[in-house]
């Protein structure tokens, strides 16, 4: 790999809920990715620098951070794509409390996505036979539309609503419940739907669309919280969740 | 908001989008003609037609808005919820108090 001489000019933040920018000079290289850059810094600059990764190739979902101020998965975030003049400004992600430097604390995200109903609840006990499932049926497409989630937190970090309520449960652990929703193996759908129809539920979303615009995925939670409103708005019209 | 105020905001909007649009033909209406308030009252004063009309309006359009009232309250202020629809229910009864007195003024005999 041939490398270039010039440097990048790496703001990172430093500190709790308080701090600051601090600035560092990283050498540039080819094919660098925004998490090869934050490496790079807590390897041979600052080792004191807190930061979360994993697998470095979009699975796990653990690096997302806010680089020049959009959330991004910084393990699949060129740097050639983002820096421009040579310059790189990193936080945590917006919308969660901050552990240290660039770690924020997910706890408010998963403890959402449980409020959500988020977990799959079984119909089936091991004993009987594992569910055949069509995958062409309008329920099933429904789910696989939305299902690759990798809880990455960065639609949450990108929404405006969860900035303005902090009782909204956020576009990951809607869509979540809506994946859930549709698969007909899970037997949660009554106690789910009332959960997303409570206030701080699906019905909060101003539909901005900014998860959509900016999941790594390219999923759609808006979509499916969209869908999660209609399907909630007919069951209350039916009198099944309570009035 | 949750799913009972949501279906009435959306439901008060479907209803106010005919009346509306009903309204602004009636003030294009009205203007074409050249109307004058003699005019207009000696055409809305006893009607029962337009009673209804804008009562449903009124009522339609204090209910959308109380609820939008307390859901940027809710977003915009540190006012938790209950005080939040204490505030939207308060805004909503004087929108319908405004608005019927109006219809009052140009219905009643």
């Amino acid at each position: 790999m041939s490398e270039k001489q010039d440097e990048l000019t790496v703001s990172l933040w430093r500190g709790g809920k308080s701090g600051s920018y601090q600035i560092y000079r990283v050498p540039r290289r080819e094919n660098q990715t925004v998490l090869d850059v934050v490496t790079f810094v807590q390897r041979h600059l600052d080792p004191t620098l807190a930061y979360r990764f994993a697998c470095r190739v979009g699975m796990c979902g653990s690096c997302a951070m806010t680089v020049n101020g959009r959330p991004r998965w910084t393990c699949r975030t060129h740097v050639s794509k983002v820096a421009k003049g040579g310059r790189l400004q990193i936080g945590p992600l917006e919308n969660l409390p901050v552990i240290k430097d660039l770690a924020a604390d997910m706890r408010p995200f998963f403890e959402k996505w449980q409020r959500a109903k988020g977990a799959f609840k079984p119909s089936r006990t091991r004993q009987e036979a594992i569910a055949q499932i069509r995958p062409d049926t309008p329920a099933r497409m429904a789910a696989d539309a939305a299902i690759e989630c990798i809880n990455c937190g960065i639609c949450y970090a990108a929404c405006d609503t969860v900035r303005w309520d902090a009782a909204y449960l956020g576009p990951a652990a809607l869509n979540r419940a809506w994946t859930l929703f549709n698969d007909e193996r899970d037997a949660g759908n009554a106690e789910r739907l009332s959960a997303v129809a409570a206030s701080g539920g699906c019905h909060a979303c101003h539909s901005h669309q900014s998860c959509q615009e900016h999941c790594p995925q390219s999923l759609n939670p808006t979509a499916s919280i969209a869908a999660l409103k209609r399907r909630t708005a007919a069951a209350y019209l039916r009198g099944r969740i309570a009035r | 908001m949750n799913v009972r105020l949501y279906v009435w905001q959306r439901a008060t909007a479907a209803l106010m989008v005919p009346l509306v649009a009903a309204h602004v033909a009636l003030i294009f209406y009205v203007m074409g003609r050249g109307l004058t308030a003699a005019d207009i009252l000696g055409r809305t004063r006893g009607s029962l037609l337009w009673a209804c009309f804008y009562g449903v309006f009124v009522t339609a359009l204090s209910i959308h808005a109380s609820i939008g009232v307390r859901n940027i309250v809710c977003e915009w202020s540190p006012m938790n919820e209950k005080n939040a629809g204490r505030l939207a229910i308060l805004f909503g009864l004087f929108l319908f108090l405004l608005g019927m007195r109006a219809v009052a003024a140009v219905i009643l005999p």
